[in-house]
């Protein structure tokens, strides 16, 4: 039985078996679960066909977000690279893409998988599906890879927590990037011990991230805290894959978010009273929700 | 806690505390109720009462009361399908500092003329906590199989009830009795370990000073 309480658990278990993290983690759970493995892979099936509906059904240029205001930014993305125009490349744009659309997704009232949360639901759809497609990865495999994904944040939630309310975003998008970093890795044939640190890098570089969203809703900064996420984890994903390591160990890592998490005050974990949500825009778009009971 | 707790659940967006869980809130009136509901009055406290519309709460909870699910597309067109189904309601805001930051209280009048209203909060991750039926307090999360026995306070009437689970091979997880006051309602909260089939049901609701058995499937 695995207890998931830290990675190192997980990448010990792995490197004495020889196997990937995912396997070790799939046994494990279809014992914990009294089902087959087969079962729990048709369970991850469908999480992951939502995910990739969620980043499919937001391509377009008409999204309105529950609260009245008007989205595309995804589709505004892909034009401009279909069109040419990316800096940063069409792989990691087509990752900013997805990240967009998913969260789109989700502010606008559509389907989505919370991956922890719904509000940082861009992330691992965006990193995963991506690498399925640039690579020509077989869908077991991509499969797999989220029962990492899974495991780690298992483990932020034991050891810290998934809740922005309690963590700030960085419990919520910074987990979401932490395993979205541990499953490329993966899925790149990288050791247990690179998904370890792509972890690590991942969470060290959000490491006090507040949550602030305006008004309280899951737009604003969400929906472009998604992409930064997702570029995020691909950035822990080439490092570590380069054979970089992270000095300060994952579980480490994962003990400092808790401790920063604590220290961030209330009005910046989701309550909507600090940060962008008190800026001078923010507090405007809270009143104009405000009178009409959140707009709609 | 397993891998489908950290991803999952399938639901309409945006916020599993403030859509996913109203949605839920709104499904445990009408599963309590047992019948479709004409009418619901909606009270929303805290952060629910300051931004419902934007989170999509009033949807969530309408569609709740309509019987949906969390990941049912009718959550987005709620209100029409409520309109058309003949279920009116109201939303009202309470600005009460002292109770949980996501919490609404729904009183409903089923197909029949049968009342109930209840309290719960949100507690994150599309969870809920059941606070008040009636005006008796409790406290469940749906999270388990749940027998709701709503009884007069009365000696023996407990063990008649766990003497039904006993014979039917059902393993408690939990039991609570709540009591507004001595000799008066009472509701029995109990969680079980398996399914509860209706003959349960049946036979608890014959036995002496119960009143009504409800079953609640985890959801």
């Amino acid at each position: 039985m695995i207890f998931y309480h830290s990675i190192s658990e997980l990448v010990n278990r792995a490197n004495c078996k020889s196997k990937c993290i995912s396997d070790i983690v799939i046994e494990d759970q279809a014992e914990q679960m009294e089902k087959s493995v087969e079962d729990i892979f048709e369970d991850m099936e469908k999480l992951f066909k939502v995910m990739e509906e969620s980043v499919e059904s937001c391509l377009k240029p008409d999204v309105k977000y529950a609260s009245g205001r008007a989205g595309g930014e995804a589709y505004r993305l892909k034009k401009a690279s279909d069109g040419g125009k990316t800096l940063a490349g069409p792989m990691l744009n087509s990752v900013l893409v997805k990240a967009l659309a998913a969260a789109e997704s989700n502010a606008s009232m559509g389907k989505i998988v919370a991956a922890p949360t719904a509000g940082s639901c861009g992330i691992l759809p965006a990193v995963t599906i991506t690498i399925m497609e640039e690579y020509k990865i077989n869908r077991k495999k991509v499969l797999k890879s989220l029962f990492s994904a899974a495991a780690i944040g298992m483990v932020i939630s034991n050891r810290a927590s998934l809740s922005g309310a309690q963590g700030g975003c960085q419990a919520e998008c910074g987990a979401a990037s932490a395993m979205a970093a541990g499953a490329a890795v993966e899925l790149l044939d990288g050791t247990p011990d690179m998904i370890s640190h792509a972890c690590a890098i991942a969470l060290k570089a959000v490491l006090g991230l507040v949550c602030d969203p305006v008004a309280g809703l899951v737009e604003v900064p969400c929906i472009k805290r998604n992409a930064s996420g997702a570029a995020n984890a691909i950035v822990a994903a080439e490092l570590a894959l380069a054979g970089i390591n992270s000095a300060i160990p994952a579980d480490e890592v994962i003990d400092a978010m808790k401790s920063v998490g604590n220290m961030i005050p209330s009005c910046l974990k989701e309550t909507g009273e600090g940060g962008l949500a008190m800026t001078k825009t923010g507090r405007t778009l809270y009143g104009h929700l405000k009178q009409c009971g959140g707009s709609n | 806690m397993n891998v489908f707790d950290v991803l999952g659940p399938i639901m309409i967006g945006p916020s599993s505390s403030h859509t996913a869980g109203a949605v839920r809130i709104g499904r445990i009136v009408k599963i309590l109720i047992g019948e479709n509901i004409k009418e619901a009055n909606i009270i929303f406290y805290g952060s629910f009462a300051a931004a419902y519309k934007g989170h999509g709460t009033d949807k969530g909870i309408i569609a709740g009361l309509l019987g949906y699910d969390v990941a049912d597309a009718e959550i987005r067109d709620s209100i029409n399908i409520a309109r058309k189904r003949g279920l009116s309601f109201s939303f009202g805001k309470s600005f009460d500092d002292s109770t949980h930051p996501n919490m609404a209280s729904i009183s409903a009048v089923g197909k029949s003329g049968k009342k109930i209203s209840i309290t719960a909060a949100s507690t994150g991750g599309g969870n809920i906590l059941v606070s008040n039926i009636n005006g008796i307090e409790v406290e469940f999360s749906c999270q388990y199989h749940t027998l709701i026995v709503p009884h007069r306070d009365q000696p023996g009437a407990i063990s008649l009830v766990t003497h039904i689970l006993a014979a039917h091979n059902i393993n408690i997880a939990s039991m609570k009795v709540f009591r507004k006051e001595k000799k008066g309602n009472a509701i029995m909260v109990i969680e079980t370990d398996q399914e509860l089939d209706n003959e349960i049901s049946r036979e608890v609701r014959k036995l002496p000073g119960i009143i009504d058995c409800i079953i609640v499937y985890a959801f």
